[in-house]
């Protein structure tokens, strides 16, 4: 029987320490919604997205009651939009419209967000996929809650370096799309190397070929929960450290995995994974800075971060892969700069640059995550900055991402304001030496060795 | 089977329980384990019942108990038996 203690840890966890479900995510196939006829594909995809999803919210809500767990977002990832769109679309504004029909159908069913406005071009590109990244700005510019993401390598097939240019074009234009809203549209576009089909997270979700028809993906944040539990630890060694980090991580997971098996039941839709994350907010008390702080640095990005880091994000894995008994997505620490308070206060104080970001996402689950640039940046800079990035990823066969935000018309030492769960950030300097010539190669980056593995 | 439960926390002061008791006798939910401590002044309790008689939703009792709990001035939450389960026990 569960004693009374035990009920008042799981209760504080919940209303002291931000202890929360992050999203349920529902993947949604539309494969058997191509059709060559665009108003037709318009028509299909709304109404299986719709009878698929309306009663995601409730449900997600019914659960949060029943259980006393807030969950925070309800979510939808659906088939990469170039495979749907490429017999029917012809020039971006019918990829855009394809955005629109997906941006009307969150709306009507109550998700803030839908993924999968994305393609998958890690080797090469067909012309749908291209055309499709061509109409990214166009249609983050005329939706609110699509959410787009390309595939731009992998350690399998090598880096497509002529996308990663083409991205970092289409970074800049999505910028300048959206400077009414600080270039907002950016804050919802990501590139990836090694993307997982069943990443539960924005802006990187979207609902993989290898999926079945619908899947619940659970992605589940508890930052506040792992400093407190650390912070009773205070000067005692690394096996206390981790052993700590681990036992918080299977709790923090096993409540993803309940609430997987709940929404998969009630909506009879199986359960896909859960994503162990810790996943910061905005909120004070949900940074993931804070725990690299509490593990004993002045700020994140001092000496000895990278390291802090790798044990934090392989401890979370360590627990919460015994507490579910499917595990996939990203699974791991973020480390968004304007969507963590301690991140902000790191980079304010001159602690963090981009380049220790960089070394960090070597080591974490996702990569440049929410960080906002000057607005002056060049293209082919943002193409090298991803470049870098997507060679981590493919070396150390993991997930990297870089989400962006050239901020048109800001320039270092201003600050940004996305809003919600967005947060704010100040813009980074960025290294001002040219890569244009490397940028403008052609072609692509080889597969390396060690991914011969047959 | 599917048991729920129910936590008071809050200011130490009289007749807490006995507000708690009489409106769950009312809407036919079973007490089957009560315990509670005071800590630092702090009243926590905590109840283990079956509502698999009651009349009312669950949400609706969560709802009421929440309201009863702010007229007393503690905070009385109502949840499945399930998430500490889970969260406590492999």
């Amino acid at each position: 029987m569960i004693n009374l203690f035990e009920v008042v840890e799981t209760n504080e966890m919940i209303t002291k320490e931000n202890l929360d479900v992050r999203t349920i995510t529902l993947g949604i196939s539309l494969l058997d919604c191509i059709d060559s006829d665009l108003d037709r594909l318009n028509e299909k995809i709304y109404h299986k997205i719709y009878e698929a999803a309306k009663n995601l919210v409730s449900t997600g809500e019914e659960i949060s009651r029943e259980f006393g767990i807030p969950i925070v977002n309800k979510r939808i990832s659906v088939t990469p939009i170039a495979l749907v769109g490429g017999a029917a679309c012809k020039t971006v504004e019918d990829f855009a419209s394809i955005a629109k029909t997906l941006d009307k159908v969150a709306h009507e069913v109550g998700v803030n967000f839908i993924g999968g406005y994305s393609a998958l071009v890690s080797k090469g590109m067909t012309p749908a996929d291209e055309l499709l990244i061509r109409s990214i700005p166009l249609a983050l510019s005329v939706t609110e809650r699509v959410c787009s993401s390309v595939n731009l390598g992998s350690t399998k097939t090598g880096i497509n370096m002529d996308a990663v240019k083409l991205m970092g074009e289409m970074i800049k234009q999505t910028a300048e799309y959206t400077k009414e809203q600080d270039s907002l549209g950016c804050a919802k576009l990501v590139v990836f190397c090694n993307a997982p089909d069943d990443n539960p997270f924005m802006a990187g979700a979207f609902h993989g070929v290898t999926e079945a028809d619908k899947i619940i993906n659970v992605g589940v944040s508890g930052p506040g929960v792992v400093k407190t539990a650390l912070s009773k630890v205070r000067g005692e060694n690394f096996e206390v450290l981790c052993e700590t980090i681990k036992k918080t991580a299977f709790k923090v997971t096993r409540v993803g995995q309940l609430v997987a098996q709940e929404a998969s039941e009630r909506l009879g839709v199986p359960f896909g994974i859960v994503d162990l994350s810790l996943a910061p907010t905005p909120a004070i008390g949900d940074s993931v800075a804070d725990i690299l702080c509490e593990i004993g640095l002045e700020y994140a990005g001092a000496p000895g971060t990278t390291a802090a880091l790798a044990l934090l994000n392989d401890q979370v894995k360590k627990g919460g892969v015994m507490a579910s008994s499917y595990v996939g997505g990203l699974s791991g620490a973020f480390i968004p700069v304007s969507e963590d308070q301690g991140m902000i206060n790191a980079v304010e104080a001159g602690a963090l640059t981009l380049e220790k970001l960089e070394a960090m996402t070597c080591v974490c689950s996702v990569g440049l995550d929410m960080i906002a640039v000057p607005g002056d940046t060049k293209a082919s800079t943002l193409s090298g900055i991803i470049a870098d990035e997507m060679a981590i990823g493919m070396v150390n066969q993991k997930t990297t991402a870089v989400r962006i935000i050239p901020v048109i018309g800001k320039g270092v030492g201003e600050t940004v304001e996305f809003g919600g769960l967005l947060g704010y950030a100040p813009i980074m300097p960025v290294n001002q030496f040219s890569c244009d010539n490397f940028v403008n190669r052609g072609g692509r980056i080889p597969a390396p060795i060690h991914s011969f593995k047959n | 089977m599917n048991k729920t439960i129910i936590t008071v926390v809050g200011k130490d002061t009289v007749g807490i329980i006995a507000r708690v008791c009489t409106y769950l006798a009312e809407n036919q939910i079973n007490i089957e384990d009560i315990s509670q401590t005071i800590v630092q002044g702090y009243f926590n309790m905590m109840m283990v019942v079956d509502t698999n008689k009651a009349v009312k939703h669950f949400g609706e009792i969560a709802d009421e108990l929440q309201a009863l709990g702010e007229e007393i001035g503690v905070v009385i939450k109502c949840q499945k038996e399930e998430i500490f389960d889970k969260m406590h026990r492999i």
